[in-house]
C-alpha cells in the first residue's frame, strides 16, 4: 500500500482523528493558519471558536472530566499560548488529560523576540506533564501518539505540542503513516498494585473498628466507582470524599459522610480526626485536608492507593502506601477480602457508626433549609442549591467556578454518580466555570449543564456567553449574587477586622439578565424567596436555551463549617458564634 | 545533610531544564550540578548534590522519576559509592612551592613565567580541606566541576 504524501497541518488533523478527537476548541492567529486551512478541508474533527484561550482550555478540561476521554485545544503563539497558560495550570492542578496545541513562530525566527514569540515549552514547563518541541513535520504522528499517551495514562494531566509556523507548511509533503504502538523507555505507569502490600492492606481494613474511606479525583479519573462502593458495601465503611472527588460515592447514600476538609461536614472532619484506620483512594492529603499535618489524625493507621508514587508519604507518612491505579487495586482488596469473607465482622463497627449518626445529628448540614423562609428575608444561597437539587433530581452536569458559591454546591448538592460534578479544586480558577460547562454541554448535548457561579467569577470568563450563543448551548448559570467576592469577604470578616479590602462592587455590577439577552440568551432576575422555586422551574422549563438565573442572596452568609488553620481537622468554625474548640 | 543523586536522562534539548526547573520549582537545593552525554548518545548522566533529609531526598528522587525525559534515578547515598571532584586552581608562579602541590596531591597541567595552573582530584569534602591548605599561597583563580560519583557494588546506573 503506498503512502499518502501531505502537509505536516493535515498530518496534525490526522493524527487526531487517529486518536478519536471529534472536537477541539480553539483560536486562530498568524502561527496556526496552515492548521486552520488544515480544519476547514476536512470533516472528521469539528472545531469550536471560543472568544479567548483560556476558555478554549477549560472547554477541553470539562469536555475531558466529564467525557473521561482527553480533551483538545488548539491556540497560537504569543498571547494566544500565554492565555492558555491558566487553562493549563487548572488541569495541571487537577490531573485531567488535555492535549494543547500551541503554535510557534518559524523555526528559524525562534529565539529572535519576533512578533508574537513566546517560549511556551519554558513557560509552560513547571504546569505540565509533558510537552514537545517539533522539530520537523515527520515527527508530527509519533509525537501526537506519544502526547496522548501521556496525557491520558498513568497520573493524567496535560501535554503541550508547540509547533513552529514552518512545520505545517502546506509546500512541504511527507508520507504519512500514524504509529500503532508507541513506546517510551521512562514512562512505564503501573497499573496493578503490589500483592504483599494488598495482603498488608486488607489485614489493616480486617482490624479496623473506626475506619474511614476517604477517596478523591483518582477514582474519578479512573472509573473505579463501582470498586469502590462494591468495597464500602462490602466491609460496610463509612466514605468521604474530597471536593474532587465528589460523586464517586453515592451522595445520598446513608453510609457517605459528605465532603471532608477546610469546608467539610462535621461528621466528616470528626470521623477523620478520630478514626482508628485511613484508606486513602486516588487522594493527595493537601492542605485544605490534612490541616495542620502534625495534627492529622494521629490515632489512624494509614493506607494509601495512589497512581503517583510522589504522591505516597508526601505530607503525611503512611502505613501501607500502595502504587498502582484506583480501579486495579480496589479490585485487588476485593478479591482478597472475598478469600478472607469469614473475618469480616460488622457488628464490632456498630459503635463507630453511632458515633457518626450522633456527630451528624450534633451539627450535620440542614438540607431542608428549601422549606423554610429566612429570617433575614433574603435567599440563603443554599437554598438555591437545594432548589436546584430538587429541580434536577440531583442528575445535571453541575460546573463551578470558585468561591463561597462552589463550596455550597460542594455541599448541597448531592452527587450521586461520578463526572457529575466539574470544578477546579487544585488550582482554584475563577473563569472555570462557564467555559468548563461548554465542554460538557458538547460531550452531553441532551444532558442538563449547570454552571453555579457568582458575580465575581463569572465575569472572568463572561465573553463565552458568545460561544455559547454561536453553538447554541443551553447551559444553565446559575448566578449567586452576593454583591461581593464572598470568600473574600468571609476571611477579612473572620481574620481582618471586617474591613472589606476590594471585596465589594459598589454598584458597579452589570444588569446580567440585560446582559445574558444582548448576547441573545434568556435571563431572569430573583430577588425573593417566595419567587425561588418557580423561577427554578422556569430557567429549566427552557430546553435548547441558555438561562441566565441571578438571584440575589445574602450577602452576609458565610460558608461553615470551616477548619481553623494551623489545627487539626476537629477544629472548626461550625457558625459565626459556635467553634468547636 | 548532603546527598549525591544520579540520573540517565533522554540527550535532547529541553530534558536538562526540565531537572533544573523541578528543583527550583519544589523549593530544593541544588549544591552542584555536572551533566555529560553518555556512551550511548541518546542519554547524558546528571550527577546533582543537593541537602535534604531522607523524606526530601525520597520526593526528590520520585519527583525526578516522574519526569518523562528522566529514564533511571539512582540516590547514590543509599550504599557505598565513590565521589570525586576535579579542581583547577591558577597561582602566580612564585606563589605556590612544588612541594607544597606535591603534598596535596596537585598535578601540574600548565605551566609559564607567570603562572601554574594545578589539576586537584578528589571527593568535595577533600578538595574543601585541599583549598584551605592553599589559602596561604593566594590563588589567582579557582574552578571546580562540581562531584560526580559511581556505586560501588554491582547495582549500576545503566538501562
Amino acid at each position: 500500500m503506498s503512502k499518502e504524501q501531505i502537509s505536516g497541518a493535515d498530518a496534525l488533523l490526522r493524527s487526531l482523528h487517529e486518536e478519536g478527537v471529534e472536537l477541539v476548541f480553539g483560536y486562530p492567529g498568524g502561527a496556526v493558519l496552515h492548521i486552520y486551512d488544515a480544519i476547514f478541508n476536512q470533516d472528521k474533527v469539528e472545531h469550536v471558536l471560543v472568544r479567548h484561550e483560556q476558555g478554549a482550555v477549560h472547554a477541553a478540561d470539562g469536555y475531558a472530566r466529564s467525557s473521561g476521554k482527553p480533551g483538545v485545544a488548539i491556540v497560537t503563539s504569543g498571547p494566544g499560548a500565554t492565555n492558555a497558560i491558566t487553562g493549563i495550570a487548572t488541569a495541571y492542578m487537577d490531573s485531567t488529560p488535555v492535549v494543547v496545541i500551541s503554535g510557534q513562530v518559524r523555526s528559524g525566527l525562534i529565539g529572535t523576540d519576533s512578533f508574537q514569540e513566546t517560549d511556551m515549552i519554558g513557560v509552560s514547563r513547571p504546569i505540565v506533564k509533558h510537552s514537545f518541541l517539533v522539530q520537523k513535520a515527520e515527527d508530527i504522528p509519533s509525537i501526537v501518539k506519544k502526547a496522548f499517551h501521556i496525557a491520558t495514562t498513568g497520573r493524567p494531566g496535560p501535554v503541550v505540542i508547540d509547533v513552529p509556523k514552518d512545520i505545517t507548511d502546506i509546500g512541504y509533503t511527507f508520507d504519512f503513516e500514524y504509529p500503532k504502538e508507541i513506546d517510551i523507555r521512562s514512562y512505564k505507569p503501573v497499573k496493578e498494585g503490589h500483592p504483599g502490600q494488598i495482603k498488608r492492606a486488607v489485614k489493616l481494613l480486617l482490624r479496623a473498628k473506626k475506619p474511614v474511606i476517604y477517596s478523591g479525583g483518582g477514582v474519578i479519573q479512573d472509573n473505579a466507582s463501582s470498586e469502590l462502593i462494591k468495597l464500602a458495601k462490602l466491609l460496610d465503611f463509612p466514605v468521604t470524599n474530597t471536593l474532587m472527588g465528589l460523586g464517586a460515592y453515592p451522595g445520598s447514600d446513608p453510609k457517605f459522610l459528605g465532603m471532608l476538609g477546610m469546608h467539610g461536614t462535621y461528621e466528616a472532619n470528626m470521623a477523620m480526626h478520630n478514626c482508628d484506620l485511613i484508606l486513602a483512594v486516588g487522594a493527595r492529603f493537601d492542605d485544605r485536608i490534612t490541616n495542620n499535618p502534625d495534627k492529622f489524625s494521629l490515632s489512624a493507621k494509614k493506607i494509601h492507593i495512589d497512581i503517583d508514587p510522589a504522591s505516597l508519604s508526601k505530607i503525611i507518612n503512611i502505613d501501607v502506601p500502595v502504587v498502582g491505579s484506583a480501579k486495579e487495586c480496589l479490585h485487588q482488596i476485593i478479591e482478597e477480602l472475598g478469600t478472607q469473607s469469614h473475618k469480616i465482622d460488622h457488628e464490632k463497627l456498630e459503635p463507630w457508626h453511632q458515633q457518626i449518626s450522633a456527630w451528624k445529628e450534633a451539627h450535620g448540614l440542614n438540607h431542608n433549609l428549601l422549606d423554610q423562609k429566612p429570617a433575614g428575608g433574603k435567599i440563603l444561597p443554599q437554598q438555591v442549591i437545594q432548589s436546584l437539587y430538587k429541580e434536577t433530581k440531583g442528575e445535571a452536569f453541575i460546573t463551578s467556578d470558585v468561591g463561597q458559591h462552589q463550596m455550597f454546591a460542594a455541599q448541597y448538592y448531592f452527587f450521586n454518580k461520578p463526572r457529575r460534578w466539574i470544578n477546579s479544586g487544585g488550582l482554584g480558577t475563577m473563569g472555570f466555570g462557564l467555559p468548563s460547562a461548554m465542554g460538557v454541554q458538547f460531550a452531553f448535548p441532551d444532558s442538563d449543564v449547570v454552571c453555579v457561579t457568582g458575580e465575581g467569577s463569572i465575569q472572568m470568563c463572561i465573553q463565552e456567553l458568545s460561544t455559547c450563543l454561536q453553538y447554541n448551548l443551553p447551559i444553565k448559570i446559575i448566578n449567586l449574587n452576593n454583591a461581593a467576592l464572598g470568600m473574600v469577604k468571609q476571611w477579612q470578616d473572620m481574620q481582618y477586622g471586617g474591613r472589606h479590602s476590594s471585596s465589594t462592587y459598589e454598584n458597579s455590577l452589570p444588569d446580567f439578565v440585560a446582559l445574558a439577552k444582548s448576547y441573545g440568551h434568556a435571563g431572569i432576575k430573583v430577588k425573593k424567596y417566595e419567587d425561588l422555586e418557580l423561577a427554578m422551574k422556569e430557567c429549566f422549563a427552557m430546553k435548547g436555551k441558555l438561562v441566565f438565573l441571578d438571584v440575589d442572596v445574602d450577602p452576609e452568609e458565610h460558608v461553615y463549617p470551616m477548619l481553623e488553620a494551623g489545627m487539626s481537622m476537629k477544629d472548626m468554625h461550625l457558625s459565626k458564634e459556635i467553634k468547636t474548640w | 545533610m548532603k546527598r549525591t543523586v544520579a540520573l540517565l536522562m533522554e540527550n535532547q534539548s529541553g530534558a536538562l531544564s526540565r531537572v533544573v526547573g523541578l528543583f527550583s520549582q519544589r523549593g530544593y537545593n541544588i549544591e552542584s550540578l555536572i551533566v555529560a552525554a553518555t556512551e550511548d548518545p541518546s542519554l547524558s548522566r546528571l550527577t546533582m548534590t543537593t541537602t535534604g533529609d531522607e523524606k526530601v531526598i525520597e520526593q526528590i528522587t520520585k519527583q525526578l522519576n516522574k519526569l518523562i525525559d528522566v529514564v533511571k534515578v539512582l540516590d547514590l547515598g543509599e550504599s557505598d559509592y565513590v565521589e570525586r571532584e576535579l579542581m583547577l586552581v591558577k597561582f602566580a608562579n612564585e606563589s605556590i612551592t612544588r612541594e607544597t602541590i606535591k603534598k596535596l596531591n596537585g598535578e601540574i597541567v600548565f605551566e609559564n613565567n607567570e603562572l601554574l595552573n594545578i589539576q586537584f582530584v578528589g571527593s568535595s569534602e577533600e578538595l574543601d580541606q585541599v583549598l584551605k591548605n592553599l589559602a596561604s599561597s593566594h590563588p589567582l583563580e579557582i574552578v571546580r566541576t562540581g562531584a560526580s560519583g559511581i556505586s560501588s557494588n554491582l547495582k549500576t546506573l545503566t538501562i
